[in-house]
Formats: C-alpha cells, structure tokens, sequence
C-alpha cells in the first residue's frame, strides 16, 4: 500500500505542483525519486511533527495541496492538535498520511502499534478518514483525496501487502465496495485487514454460511446506507478492524444501528481490545494473539452466529473491559 | 503609502490600547496586560510593515500577520478594525454572545484574521509554511508572527524556529512580545529564556533586540527586515505587561482581571493623556 500510493501520488505531483509532500525524517527509500525528481514539491521537515503539520496547514492556507506523511502515531497523536486547530478548523487542504496502521510494526512494540487512530482522526470536525484495504485501493484512494478539497486522513498499511482485489474497482470516498454477496451476515471490513476477512468469509462458505463482504475504506463520511442494507438484507452484521473496538469502524456502525428505528441486527465488533497489547510480534503473529487470522475470524462469526439462531443472547458489546 | 498619508503611529497605539481597555472591561475578559504590551508593535507593523489591501483580504501576494499569543485577541481585532478590515463599532462585540469576536483570535467572520489560534506554539510553525509556500511560488509575501514570551516554553516553536533558518526562510519575521510575565509569574521565575536573543541568534536567526515601545525603534526594525539576505529575522521586543496603564503595568494580576467600572475610567483617562 505504501508504494502504491508514493508511486500514484508521484504521477499526480508531476501533472500539478500544487501537490507538497512534506516528511517527517521518514520514508528511506520509498520516497527518494520524488525527492529527487520534484524537489520544489518535496520537504524534510525532520522530526518535528508538530511543525510538520502546522507548516503543511500553512502551506495549504498558501494555495498548496499538502501531505504530511510519517508512521504509526507521530502524524496523528503527536501533533494531534495541529491537526485539529491548523488543519481541520481552518480546512486546510492537508492529508495526513500515516504508513503502518494497525499492528504493521507489531515487533516495534506498543508505541509503533497504531490502533487509536482512526477512532482519533474519525472524531475531529471535517476530517474524511480512509483506509485502503489493499495496493489497489490505496492507488484510488490517493487520487480521491487529492482530488477532494480540505483535511484527510489516509492509513496505510506497509508495502508489499498482496492484492485483494483480481478486477478493477469502482472508488468512490464515502461508498463501500462489495466483495462478496450472501445473507448469512455480513463483513464489514476496513483497511488491511480486508484479505483476512475476504478469506474467513470463503471459510464460512465452506461450511455453508453465506457471508456479504463489505470493503468499508472510508470510515468518515460513512456508508450509512450500505450498513442499512446490510442489517436489512442479512442476519447480522460483524465489523472487523485491525484497530480498537473503541471509536473505530465497530462504533460507527453500532451508532448507525443504534439511532436507526426498527433495526434489530445483531452486530459483533471483531478488533483489538481497547489496551495496550502485552504482545509483540509481526503482524501475523499479532493478528493472531488479537483473533484477527482468517480462522480466527471464520470461528468468531460461526459462534456468534450460533448462539444468535439460539436466540440465548444479543450479541455485541460485552468487551469494553479496560 | 506617502509619508503625509501614513497614519500616526502613536495615536494608532493609543486607539489600540483604548480599544482594549474598553472590549476586556466590557465583557469582563482577561488578557488586558498583554494586549496593551503589544500595542505599540501592532501600530507599526500594521501602519508600516505590512503590505495589504482591506478591500481584498485574500490577495494572494499580501503579507501575513500572524497573532500567535492568540489571548491578545483584542488588540488584534482593535488594530484591524482601525486598518479597515470591519468597522470600529464592530469591536463592542467582543466575546458577546453569538458574536465572531472571541476571547482568542478566531478567524471565521473576522476579514484579516489568518490564523485563529489561542492554544500557543502554534503560530510559527504555519508562518514557517506560509512563508516556504511563498519562497517556491515566487510570491514577494513576508509573513510577520508575533508571539509571547511564555509560548517561547512550547516546544513546537523552536521546532520551526530550527527549520526556518536551514531553509532560509528570510521572508519570515518572528516578533516576540517579552514582557517578562507569563501566566502563573514572572518569565524568570517560572523558565527563565533569557538570554533569549542569543537563543535565536544560536538557532540562525537574525536578531534585533529593541524596546518594544519605542516607536521609532519598532518602526526601523519592522521595515527593514530581512535584517540579512537568506535568513529569517527575529525582534526581541522588550516591553510592559499593562504598558499604558499604570496600575497595570508589570502586575501579573492583569493577565486576568477586567478593567471594570472606575479601573476602566482612570484607564482610559490615562491613556487619553498619554501623548
């Protein structure tokens, strides 16, 4: 994802020089040719993200389209009120762009695992939150916010994660992509996590359980009425996230079910409890200690599902432990 | 602007600082002791520094003001309503409900705000972006960002004041308004900057080091920037908390208390009879 959207974002900059990616001292490697060739459209800010950001608004406030860019939480909860204030108060044309979502530097330990970040950036006013699910949504989803006008958030994963998607796809912020249709339930599934899911769900039809796959890669403005549709057209409706079940994709759609009248799909947020992780590990590994393998996965929807044509308890909401 | 038609900068000051005493004192805001230290800085940066046009707050290549101690909102809005961004009688509305005149700067509504801020530490680092944004468009644009003495705490500001010097940002003007009382005591006291001018000059800035009420002295300082070609220029002004006011000058009381009821008179009546 990561090279997907620096290759895409270099072919835009080079067609409009409006285009400034600003770093924070990151990036080896995977941004040196736009450095090199478009170096009016290049900045090092170093590592200050604060400063990062509140030039990058400032550039923006300039006429400029401005990226900032880093990993994990310093493009997002170091300078989270520059994102807030400079950005997001003053629209300013910026996307925030943050490499290794989730557990993607799950070895790294706890400070490197970026798992608040979506609930962060969902909750600031005018701020659009995508996250890609694989190299081919990251391309769209870098011409779509370029292409938007005022504060993004993009979440990336890391490069080299394998495509999802085997034909072209109709991108469009704010609209979920279908992957799969069944009636079963339905997978809502955002941003690196969609193999995963895309997989459970062909587990699930191996043993008879019809599943929708959603491709939720916006998280704000949400697909209210993709969700609708699948509390109305399907049994129940499982989100899954690689991201805390707190503020995340799991509690915009239970605020959708909740405030909508005459809707009684069961829903079950599959994600990361809302604690730091006493693991470490890579991402697989992570994934598996949090129950986000495409077994760990399958398994969590055929139990929930029993115990729901059990009729023994509404599913959902049992986890907010910490 | 023709030195007959250049407003007099000491009776802008003066204005200013009426129109402070009068906003805080009405609605019972704080904030009047740094508003009045910043008086005379405004006058000249807005009488003869800054190139702009009231009529077209968005001309791209006009230059920016940038009010990083955001809680000097009043003399921030006093000073662009007497440069003809919004009418004077505009300024009663101050921090009045359903008013865009806030306790700190905000930009929405108000025509010649740039930035709104309020949480400090802010301001610089967008100058900083202002001014590359300006430097790779080729636009003649400077941008001038005054903060206070204790946002010099925040660690944001030294963040942008290490980049702007290796970036040779010489368009961009810092303006420090020391007047050496921070929000729980003196600047000394609480973390001491001093020596605050060589901190800039360290960091690659050019720095003149003035006193901030000194018009003459201010207005040579603001109009000759850039102090030196490819590096961004720093003003250490030395100044009052209160400055104005006697009762108020050097009281950190005064950071917070309104001027209501006879402080209000006996403030204005001196500063009517300032020269």
């Amino acid at each position: 994802m990561r090279t997907a959207f620096i290759k895409e974002l270099f072919e835009l900059a080079k067609q409009d020089d409006r285009i400034v990616l600003i770093v924070g001292d990151l990036g080896f490697g995977v941004v040196t040719p736009f450095m090199e060739q478009l170096p009016r459209q290049f900045l090092n800010a170093g590592v200050a993200e604060q400063n990062m950001t509140g030039m990058a608004a400032g550039m923006a406030l300039s006429g400029k389209i401005a990226l900032t860019y880093s990993i994990a939480n310093f493009p997002t909860l170091r300078c989270l009120e520059q994102v807030r204030n400079d950005v997001c108060y003053h629209n300013a044309n910026v996307k925030v762009v943050s490499v290794g979502g989730g557990f993607t530097y799950g070895a790294m330990g706890a400070t490197h695992h970026a798992i608040e970040d979506l609930a962060v950036m969902r909750s600031l006013p005018g701020m659009v939150v995508v996250a890609p699910g694989d190299p081919v949504e990251a391309r769209a989803a870098t011409r779509a916010v370029i292409a938007y006008s005022g504060p993004c958030y993009v979440r990336l994963g890391k490069a080299g994660e394998p495509t999802v998607h085997t034909s072209a796809i109709d991108f469009e912020l704010g609209k979920t992509i279908r992957m799969r249709e069944g009636r079963d339930a339905t997978l809502i599934s955002i941003g690196g996590i969609l193999q995963n899911t895309v997989r459970a769900a062909e587990r699930l039809a191996k043993e008879g359980i019809e599943t929708r796959v959603l491709s939720m890669h916006t998280l704000k403005p949400l697909d209210v009425e993709a969700v609708l549709a699948a509390a109305r057209e399907t049994e129940a409706i499982f989100t899954i996230e690689e991201h805390s079940i707190l503020g995340g994709l799991g509690t915009a759609v239970a605020e959708v079910l909740a405030e909508t009248e005459g809707i009684k799909a069961p829903l079950k947020r599959i994600g990361v409890p809302p604690a730091f992780s006493p693991h470490i590990g890579s991402q697989e590994y992570m994934q598996e200690c949090h129950g986000l393998t495409d077994e760990a996965i399958a398994k969590t929807v055929m139990n929930t599902l029993r115990i729901i044509t059990r009729g023994l308890v509404r599913t959902g909401n049992h986890d907010d432990r910490s | 602007m023709s030195a007959e038609n250049q407003v007099n900068l000491a009776e802008l000051a003066k204005r200013i600082r009426q129109h402070c005493v009068r906003m805080t004192g009405k609605a019972n805001a704080s904030h009047v002791g740094g508003s009045l230290s910043a008086a005379d800085l405004l006058a000249a940066i807005y009488g003869r520094a800054l190139r702009y046009d009231p009529r077209r707050p968005d001309w791209p290549d006009r230059d920016r003001f940038i009010m990083s101690k955001g809680h000097a909102c009043s003399a921030l809005y006093a000073v662009l309503a007497e440069s003809g961004y919004f009418p004077v009688e505009r300024l009663e509305s101050f921090y009045q409900n359903g008013s865009p005149l806030a306790g700190h700067v905000m930009h929405k509504n108000v025509s010649g705000v740039e930035l709104s801020t309020g949480s400090l530490g802010h301001g610089l680092p967008v100058a900083t972006g202002m001014a590359i944004a300006a430097k790779r468009d080729g636009r003649p644009t400077r941008i001038f960002c005054m903060i206070s003495d204790g946002e010099c705490d925040e660690g944001s500001v030294w963040e942008a004041a290490l980049f702007a010097p290796h970036h040779k940002l010489d368009n961009l003007i810092v303006v420090i308004d020391y007047n050496k009382i921070q929000s729980l005591g003196a600047v000394k006291d609480v973390i001491d900057l001093d020596p605050l001018a060589d901190k800039w000059r360290a960091f690659g800035w050019t720095v003149r080091e003035l006193d901030g009420h000194d018009l003459c002295a201010v207005e040579q300082a603001v109009t000759q920037v850039p102090y030196e070609i490819g590096r961004p220029s720093c003003i250490v002004a030395h100044t009052v908390k209160g400055k104005g006011v006697s009762f108020m000058e050097n009281k950190l009381l005064w950071h917070y208390r309104a001027p209501l009821g006879e402080d209000m008179t006996k403030a204005l009546a001196e500063l009517e009879q300032a020269k």
